[in-house]
């Protein structure tokens, strides 16, 4: 719906809505059907098709990539009505994502509460551009959900620290050009006071990654080794020891960003998905009561949840929003897209058990169901996020 | 429009939350049910409802009232839900007044809005007919005789029917029990002959009335926007009605959840206070986040049936449903994490569970929204 704006404002609505439409290539107007689909950036980045370049380097070049970070950093410079309506107009005709990029939805926001003008300068141009693709080391093998129990340790010497340890889950770290990392600058501190949040690039001697097979068949993930890693102290964004901060500010983002996964793919209602596999009864309904049942209160779910992202980011705009909303909504989101592909696996039926065949495309129903389950894990799970919430917003006692 | 209120309707929202909640709080209900009171709400409330402005809400200022919208009328639905106030605002200053204001001639217009602006008529609406709500299967008929109708058949739930100065009844004139249209709405005064009315104490210990239709005689004026073709202006009222019903409900759902919240902090088992264990932290979490989302999707209907907006029905439905579902959690919830308090007549949190039943049922309940929107993806 349309906000009864400024005149500006319908001028920006109707310039954008020609951009769009003049310069979004066909292609990019569908939904994805897997990582394929996503353009990552970085140094050796590969576009999957023609059409993904040109849409990409055209929105680059707007600096929309980044729409709300300012021009100077390679953003867009829209203010927060402004990038609400590109928001509205690349939903309403399908359009693609131009970059997906961790650096994008995670470091950036740090960085620009937290990074010094060097940091900024140097880092936030490239990540707007894509130039640079980011990882993210958080978690260590003893230190998942209690992620402030980390040991990676970073010892100064010089100007710079040394940095010895590992990380586990990281990501795509393989194809990443830099990480930010969290590392225990002080070991005799209170697990959250000796924490410092430092970057550095993954082709620095001492570092290794090992991939980690998933039950998708798919590995993006690793294992990361880091072995006298040198890396100069001025890489440390934010002050010394106090990185725990800097980590979780991140982590609102992380949250933000994982909440508004599935469901926006612009593809078609789920109730005619399944209608391919499973036909309709002769008043065309899915022909399967329960089934249609089940998909009809998941999409009132699904529409609920719509209004209540829209409705953040509007309060945010108000300085209304609780800062730990992000683990409401992450909780609820990745909870209701896993109940998604739980759907879609029933209404494939059997057809959706492939696993390896070009009429499946490669098992992609089934390897994405089975992706989701991570979502209800990564950047903290369920369980951790319905405790933040009880904790911080409902200020329930106990630790 | 943002979906956040605006700094009026905040106001708005803080002048009937002090209103509602010193004037006519829990409190105030149980003494008129215990009372067994004949009406079942207060009039001198009532009186005070219309000097504040609430009653003439949705009337447009020309005839009395302050021409506001559904959002405001939401503000106060969601207090009332707050402090389960019985009142006839539901019934006669949102659904009437709609009614009316969008579908009534200038006669009919200049006859009742002001009144109900001014609190002196109370109206209700008379729509259901079966156990459950499907306005498609009226089959209350309407009849031609001479320059009028006669009605005949029966009405199951009448929300404040057993008060009302005037009865908005839904009709069949044409077609069969079923089809989408061949409806028409009357203003049916409810002394006319052939009116019986039942009045009715719902589980909720709100009140009702079973209303029948003997032969009743209606003049040409006494139909409410065009004969055969009232469908499409019972839908836009029941619309406004259902979003308003929603706010109900999650003033409701947030009040009990708010008491449930207190009493985890309050209450000591194993030494601790409940709300330590994690298995009782878990579930607040989870049902602080369905309400949230409520809230969301209720403000959205609210705003879609402001602005008739083409997706009003869709925004209605989601808000409706998802209301339902979570208000019902929320209430069931309640009263098992205050033990057993909660089964006491003496604590409030079950009357939140009993109002919750009626408002679940109350213009279509969640699997009825769920069904219609399948009908919208066409699925
Ligand atoms: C696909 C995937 C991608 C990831 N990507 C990254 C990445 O890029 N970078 C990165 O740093 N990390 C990444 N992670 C790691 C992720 O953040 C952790 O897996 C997550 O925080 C959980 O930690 P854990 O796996 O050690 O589980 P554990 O902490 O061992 O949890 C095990 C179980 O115990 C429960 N539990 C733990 N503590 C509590 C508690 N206090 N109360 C109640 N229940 C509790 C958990 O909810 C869970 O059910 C990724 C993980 C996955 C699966």
């Amino acid at each position: 719906m349309s906000d009864a704006a400024s005149p500006d404002l319908d001028q920006f609505r109707s310039d954008t809505r020609a951009w769009l439409e003049a310069n979004c290539p066909a292609e990019m107007r569908t939904p994805m059907q897997g990582d394929e689909d996503n353009f990552w950036g970085g140094r050796n980045a590969k576009f999957a098709s023609d059409a993904q370049k040109v849409w990409f380097e055209r929105m680059r070049d707007k600096g929309w990539t980044v729409p709300d970070w300012p021009t100077q950093y390679g953003g867009g410079g829209l203010d927060p009505a402004q990038a609400k309506v590109l928001r509205e107009e690349m939903a309403a005709i399908g359009a693609r994502s131009p970059l997906s990029s961790f650096g994008i939805w995670m470091l950036g926001p740090a960085l620009l509460k937290y990074g010094n003008e060097a940091q900024k300068a140097e880092h936030l141009p490239q990540i707007a551009r894509g130039e640079i693709r980011w990882c993210q080391g958080y978690s260590e093998p003893n230190a998942g959900s209690d992620l402030a129990s980390l040991q990676t340790r970073a010892v100064p010497d010089g100007d710079d620290f040394i940095i010895n340890g590992s990380k586990i889950w990281t990501s795509y770290a393989n194809y990443a050009d830099w990480i930010f990392c969290l590392v225990r600058t002080d070991a005799s501190a209170k697990k959250h006071d000796g924490i410092s949040f430092i970057l550095f690039d993954m082709t620095s001697p001492g570092v290794t990654t090992k991939p980690i097979l998933l039950i998708s068949g798919k590995s993006p993930f690793c294992e990361t080794f880091f072995d006298n890693v040198r890396v100069p102290q001025s890489h440390v964004v934010g002050t010394v020891n106090r990185g725990w901060d800097v980590a979780k500010y991140l982590l609102q983002h992380e949250r933000a960003m994982i909440s508004g996964m599935g469901g926006r793919d612009g593809g078609r209602p789920l109730g005619q998905v399944a209608a391919d596999s499973l036909g309709t009864d002769d008043r065309g309904k899915l022909d399967d009561p329960i089934l249609r049942g089940q998909i009809a209160s998941f999409d009132i779910d699904e529409a609920a949840l719509a209004c209540a992202a829209e409705r953040a980011v509007d309060l945010a705009k108000a300085g209304q929003l609780h800062p730990a909303f992000s683990s409401a909504m992450k909780y609820y989101g990745t909870e209701l897209n896993k109940r998604r592909h739980e759907i879609l696996m029933s209404a494939g039926g059997i057809d959706a058990l492939e696993w390896e065949s070009e009429r499946s495309n490669d098992g992609a129903r089934a390897r994405a169901w089975l992706r989701t389950k991570a979502n209800s894990i990564e950047g903290g799970t369920s369980e951790v996020m319905l405790g933040i919430v009880a904790k911080r917003i409902l200020d329930l006692p106990g630790a | 429009m943002a979906l956040v209120l605006t700094e009026e309707q905040t106001m708005l929202r803080d002048s009937a939350r002090g209103l509602i909640g010193d004037t006519a709080p829990v409190a105030h209900f149980r003494k008129l049910r215990d009372e067994r009171d004949a009406a079942g709400f207060s009039r001198d409330l009532w009186k005070s409802f219309a000097e504040m402005g609430f009653a003439g809400l949705l009337v447009p200022e020309e005839f009395g009232g302050s021409g506001l919208g559904c959002v405001e009328a939401g503000v106060v639905m969601e207090e009332i839900g707050r402090n389960l106030t019985p009142s006839p605002f539901l019934a006669t200053a949102v659904l009437a007044a709609s009614a009316i204001a969008r579908g009534g001639s200038d006669a009919q217009k200049k006859a009742y809005l002001p009144k109900i602006a001014d609190g002196s008529l109370i109206a209700a609406l008379a729509v259901d007919e079966g156990a459950k709500h499907r306005p498609s299967k009226i089959a209350l008929t309407a009849t031609r005789a001479g320059n009028g109708f006669k009605l005949k058949g029966a009405k199951a739930l009448v929300v404040d029917g057993h008060v009302a100065d005037l009865l908005i009844v839904a009709a069949r004139s044409a077609g069969q029990p079923g089809d989408a249209d061949g409806l028409t709405l009357f203003l049916v005064d409810p002394k006319a002959k052939g009116v019986s009315i039942e009045h009715t104490i719902m589980v909720d210990a709100h009140n009702a009335a079973r209303i029948s239709f003997d032969e009743v005689e209606v003049n040409a004026d006494q139909v409410l926007g065009e004969v055969d073709r009232g469908a499409a202006l019972l839908d836009t009222v029941l619309n406004i009605g259902r979003a308003a019903v929603a706010a109900e409900m999650l003033g409701v759902a947030d009040e009990a959840f708010g008491r449930t919240v207190a009493y985890l902090k309050e209450r000591k088992q194993f030494g601790k206070r409940i709300g330590e264990f994690q298995a009782l932290q878990h579930r607040a979490a989870h049902l602080y986040t369905e309400i949230e989302i409520v809230r969301a999707a209720v403000l959205k209907a609210l705003q879609a049936v402001d602005t008739d907006a083409e997706h009003a029905g869709f925004a209605v439905s989601v808000a409706k449903a998802k209301a339902g579902t979570v208000t019902t959690l929320a209430v069931q919830e309640g009263v098992q994490m205050h033990g057993g308090m909660g089964m006491t007549d003496q604590f409030d949190v079950g009357l939140f569970m009993k109002r919750a039943r009626v408002l679940q049922e109350l213009f279509g309940d969640a699997n009825y929204h769920a069904e219609a929107l399948a009908e919208w993806k066409k699925y």
